[in-house]
C-alpha cells in the first residue's frame, strides 16, 4: 500500500470490545448522518439544484425522493469534507468486430489530485475491464470490501445483452461501483483504480508490472493456519451477513412473485379494454363513453406495464448486487481469520522458545501489526458497508412507493378525464328534452 | 335505476325489504329448503308527520316471480320484459362457491328482485296489469289467479312455434338489426364478465406491497420508523379492499342485468318474426280462400285445390259458414298487422332509450369507483 499517503481514516480505530456496538443494534455508529438535501416532497423541477459533491442535479422528472438519491454519493466518512474525484459512467456504445459483439461505457473523470496528471479524463471501458480492475483491488487490497459489480454471466438465450433495458441496468450498477471506489479514502488511491480511470489503452498486465515494483507489497498468504477463535464483532459481522442473506432471499422470492402477479394481471388487462371497444362499434349512443373507458383501461395497462418494468430493472439488481457483496465480504473475514491465525500461531511459537531475553522476532511483530490493521480498515469499511447498505434500501422502497404513487396517479388522471366525456352527452341530451 | 312516476309508482311505495329460510315439503313431498323474500308495499301519499303506517307485506320464493314473469312473456310478447337476477349464480367471481345458500348471494339476489318489480311498476304498459298488482298484494291464491289466466296454454303453443323452423318472406330490417344487436351485447358482456380483470388492479397491488413491506421491516429495525408507517397505511388499504370488491360485483350486476335484456329483447325480435311469418300465411290463406269462394261462385275451377275436391266429397260449408271464416280471417290479419306495424316497436325504442341511460350511469359510477380506488394510496398520510 505504498501508492501516495492513504489519508488517516476518520474512523474509530481500534475501540475495546465494550464500546463497539452490536452491527444489528438499533443505534449505529455516530458516523452516519442523513444528508438534509432529501425532502421527498419538493419540488425539484424549478429550482437550480446541484448535490453536496458539486454534481448538477438533472430533475427531467417530477421530484421525486429517488431520482435524487440516485445521483447523490453517500458516503458520510467525508463529514462534509470536499471531493475531488468525480467519476461518471454513461454513454454505452455497441461495438461490432469481426471476432465479437460487446458494449463500451464512457468513463468521466474529474479530479484535483495531485495523483492524476490531468484534471479531466474521459476514457471507455467494457464490463471485462470493470472485471479485471476489481480483481486487482481484491488482490492489492484485501483488507477491504471491495463493491460488487452486477452479475458477470447472463444466460445468452434468455436475457437479450443488448437490450436498452439490460445495458441501461448495467450501466447503473457500474456507476455505483465507481463511484463507491472512488468515495473509498483507500482505495480511491489505488494506482490500478487511477489505471483504469486515466490510461488511453487499459493495458492488463501493467498491473503485475506495478506490483512487481512495490517495495513493500502486502501479501496475505492463506497459509493454511487454523484460528480458534472468531472475535466477537467479526464473528457478528459473520452471522449477520448470515442472517441477511436469508432475508435478501426472501425479498427476492417475494419480489418476483409481485411481478408475476402484476404480469397475469396485465395480460387481462390488455384483453379487458379492447372488449369495450368493440362493444362501442355496434352502439350508437354510447359509442363514445364506451371507448372512453376501452382508452382509460389501455392508459391504466401501459401505466402498469412500467412499473412492472421499473421493479425488474430497478428493485431486483440491487438485491442481487448485495448477495454477491456479501459473498465477497464473507471472504474477506475469512482471510483476516487467516491473518490472525498466522499471528496466534508464530506468537505462540515465539512464546514457548527457549530464550526469553531475545526480543520478540520482527516476524511476529510485522503479523501483529497486519492483524491490527486488518481488524482497523475492516472495522471502517464494515461501517461504511453499513452506510451504504442503509442508503440503498432506503432508496429502494422509496423508489418503489414513488414508482406506484407514479402509477396511482396516471390512472388517477386517465379516469378522472374521462368522467367529463361521460357527462358531457347527458347534459346536451337534457337540453334537447 | 328504474324510472319514478309512472302508473303504480306514482302510488305506491315497493321494495323487497328481507330474505328468510324456510324449509318445508315440496310436490313430491320430500323436505327442501329455500329462501323466501319479504315483498313491502306502501301507498305514497302516506302522511308525511305522524305516524309512519305500516307497510303492507308478504313473503314470495324465487319460483313465484318466474312464474309472474313467464306470465308476462306470454301475455305481452312484444314488450320487452325485464329480467329476474340469476337462478344460479353463474359468473363467480372472488372464488365464492356457486351456492344458493351464501348469504353474498342470496342479499344480491334480493336487489336484484326488488329492481325486476321496480322495472315492472315503471313501465308504462305492464304496470297495469291486474296479475302483477295482485302479485304484490295477495299472498293467498295467487298462483291460482294465475293459472286461471289459462296462459299456459298459450306459452306451450308459443314454445313449439317458436322452435319450428320457419322462413318469412320479407323480414323487417328494424328487427333483424334488433335481434342481432342482442346477439353481439349479449356476447360483449358475457366476455366482460368472465375477464378477471375487472377485479381493480388496486387489489392485486396491494396484497402484494403489504407482504413485501411487512417482511422487511421485520429485517432492518434501524429503518423501522419508515417502514412502519408504511405498514400501517397498508393495512388501513387493506380494510378498504372490501369495499372496493362490493362495488365491483355491483358493476357487475349492473351488466348481468342488461345480458339477460339482451335475451328479452332477443325472444321480442324473434317473436315478432314468428307473427310476421304467421301474418304472411293468414294472408296467404284469405287470398286462396278469396279464390275458392270465387270459383264456387262462379262455378269455374281455375285451380285443382285438395280442400275444394274433399269438401266435395265430403259435403260443403254452408256460405254462410264460409263467410264466417272468411271474416274471422280478415279479422285476424287487421288485429295482426296493427300489433305488427304500431305496438311491437314502439317499448323496443323505450328499451334503448333507457338502456342507454342506465348503462352511462353504470359507466360513471365505474369510472368514479376507480378514481377513488386510485385516491386511497395516494393520500397525504399515505406516503412512506
Amino acid at each position: 500500500m505504498s501508492a501516495g499517503t492513504p489519508r488517516s481514516l476518520p474512523s474509530s480505530g481500534q475501540k475495546s470490545i465494550q464500546d463497539i456496538c452490536h452491527p444489528l443494534s438499533a443505534e449505529e455508529s455516530a458516523l452516519s448522518r442523513s444528508p438534509d438535501v432529501l425532502n421527498p416532497s419538493s419540488s425539484a423541477g424549478e429550482k437550480d439544484l446541484s448535490l453536496p459533491n458539486g454534481t448538477p442535479v438533472d430533475t427531467s422528472s417530477p421530484a421525486s425522493s429517488s431520482s435524487l438519491l440516485n445521483r447523490l454519493q453517500l458516503d458520510d466518512d467525508l463529514d462534509g469534507e470536499t471531493r475531488d474525484l468525480f467519476v461518471t459512467v454513461d454513454d454505452p456504445k455497441k461495438h461490432v468486430s469481426t471476432m465479437e459483439t460487446y458494449i463500451t461505457y464512457r468513463v468521466c473523470t474529474k479530479t484535483t489530485r495531485t495523483e492524476f496528471d490531468l484534471p479531466e479524463y474521459s476514457v471507455r471501458r467494457r464490463y471485462q475491464d470493470f472485471d479485471w480492475l476489481r480483481n486487482k483491488l481484491e488482490e492489492s487490497q484485501p483488507t477491504h470490501l471491495i463493491p460488487p459489480l452486477p452479475e458477470k454471466f447472463v444466460m445468452k438465450g434468455v436475457v437479450d445483452r443488448f437490450s436498452e433495458e439490460f445495458v441501461e441496468t448495467r450501466r447503473k450498477a457500474l456507476d455505483k461501483f465507481l463511484k463507491r471506489v472512488a468515495d473509498h479514502p483507500v482505495l480511491s488511491f489505488n494506482e490500478h483504480f487511477n489505471a483504469f480511470l486515466s490510461a488511453k489503452d487499459l493495458n492488463k498486465r501493467q498491473g503485475l508490472a506495478l506490483l512487481t515494483k512495490m517495495g513493500e507489497s502486502v501479501k496475505y498468504v492463506t497459509g493454511g493456519y487454523k484460528l480458534r477463535a472468531r472475535p466477537v464483532e467479526f464473528a457478528a459481522m459473520g452471522d449477520y451477513l448470515d442472517v441477511f442473506t436469508q432475508k435478501l432471499g426472501t425479498i427476492d422470492r417475494i419480489a418476483q412473485r409481485i411481478i408475476k402477479e402484476q404480469s397475469e394481471f396485465l395480460m387481462e388487462l390488455r384483453e379487458y379494454g379492447p372488449v369495450y371497444s368493440s362493444w362501442s362499434s355496434f352502439e350508437e349512443d354510447l359509442h363514445d363513453p364506451l371507448e372512453g373507458v376501452a382508452g382509460c383501461v389501455s392508459n391504466c395497462s401501459g401505466a402498469l406495464e412500467e412499473l412492472t418494468e421499473d421493479m425488474s430493472e430497478d428493485f431486483l439488481p440491487v438485491l442481487r448486487e448485495y448477495v454477491l457483496y456479501i459473498e465477497s465480504m464473507k471472504n474477506v473475514l475469512k482471510k483476516r481469520d487467516q491473518v490472525q491465525a498466522e499471528y496466534e500461531t508464530k506468537l505462540e511459537a515465539v512464546v514457548f522458545r527457549e530464550d526469553k531475553k531475545t526480543p520478540v522476532p520482527t516476524d511476529v511483530e510485522k503479523c501483529q501489526d497486519r492483524v491490527e490493521c486488518f481488524n482497523a480498515d475492516l472495522k471502517a469499511d464494515w461501517d461504511r458497508w453499513q452506510n451504504n447498505k442503509r442508503q440503498d434500501f432506503r432508496q429502494l422502497l422509496t423508489g418503489m412507493a414513488d414508482k406506484n404513487i407514479q402509477y396511482y396517479e396516471k390512472c388517477l388522471a386517465a379516469w378522472e378525464s374521462l368522467i367529463p366525456l361521460l357527462q358531457d352527452k347527458q347534459e346536451a341530451k337534457g337540453e334537447t328534452n | 335505476m328504474a324510472e319514478k312516476g309512472t302508473n303504480l309508482l306514482k302510488k305506491m311505495e315497493i321494495s323487497v325489504a328481507e330474505a328468510e329460510k324456510r324449509t318445508g315439503k315440496n310436490a313430491v313431498n320430500m323436505q327442501e329448503t329455500y329462501t323466501v323474500y319479504l315483498i313491502e308495499t306502501r301507498p305514497v301519499d302516506a302522511p308525511s308527520e305522524g305516524t309512519n303506517p305500516v307497510p303492507d307485506s308478504l313473503w314470495r320464493r324465487y319460483s313465484e316471480f318466474e312464474l309472474l314473469r313467464n306470465y308476462l312473456l306470454v301475455t305481452y310478447p312484444f314488450l320487452v320484459v325485464p329480467p329476474l337476477p340469476e337462478k344460479r349464480a353463474e359468473f363467480v367471481w372472488h372464488k365464492l362457491s356457486a351456492d344458493n345458500m351464501d348469504p353474498d348471494f342470496v342479499e344480491r339476489r334480493r336487489v336484484g328482485l326488488e329492481n325486476f318489480l321496480l322495472r315492472v311498476a315503471s313501465h308504462p304498459v305492464l304496470s297495469s296489469d291486474k296479475i302483477f298488482y295482485s302479485f304484490l298484494t295477495e299472498e293467498n291464491g295467487w298462483k291460482e289467479t294465475v293459472f286461471e289466466t289459462g296462459f299456459q296454454a298459450k306459452a306451450d303453443s308459443r314454445l313449439k312455434a317458436l322452435n319450428a323452423t320457419f322462413r318469412v318472406k320479407n323480414p323487417d330490417k328494424r328487427f333483424a338489426e334488433m335481434k342481432h344487436y342482442g346477439d353481439e351485447l349479449q356476447s360483449v358482456i358475457s366476455q366482460l364478465l368472465r375477464v378477471r380483470a375487472l377485479r381493480s388492479a388496486a387489489v392485486v397491488q396491494c396484497e402484494s406491497l403489504f407482504v413485501l413491506d411487512s417482511e422487511w421491516s421485520a429485517i432492518e429495525k434501524e429503518m423501522g420508523d419508515g417502514l412502519q408507517s408504511a405498514g400501517h397505511h397498508m393495512d388501513a388499504y387493506a380494510a378498504s379492499v372490501d369495499d372496493i370488491l362490493e362495488e365491483e360485483e355491483h358493476y357487475a350486476d349492473q351488466l348481468k342485468e342488461y345480458l339477460f335484456y339482451a335475451d328479452a329483447l332477443r325472444a321480442v325480435c324473434r317473436k315478432h318474426e314468428l307473427t310476421q311469418y304467421e301474418l304472411e300465411m293468414a294472408v296467404q290463406d284469405l287470398t286462396s280462400k278469396k279464390q275458392q269462394r270465387e270459383e264456387l261462385a262462379t262455378g269455374t275451377i281455375r285451380t285443382f285445390s285438395l280442400k275444394g275436391m274433399t269438401s266435395k266429397l265430403f259435403g260443403q260449408e254452408t256460405p254462410e259458414q264460409r263467410e264466417a271464416k272468411l271474416k274471422m280471417l280478415e279479422t285476424q290479419i287487421e288485429e295482426g298487422e296493427e300489433l305488427f306495424v304500431k305496438s311491437a316497436w314502439v317499448d323496443v325504442e323505450r328499451f334503448k332509450e333507457q338502456k342507454d341511460h342506465d348503462l352511462r350511469e353504470a359507466l360513471i359510477s365505474y369510472a368514479i369507483m376507480q378514481i377513488s380506488m386510485c385516491k386511497k394510496p395516494l393520500a397525504p398520510d399515505a406516503l412512506v
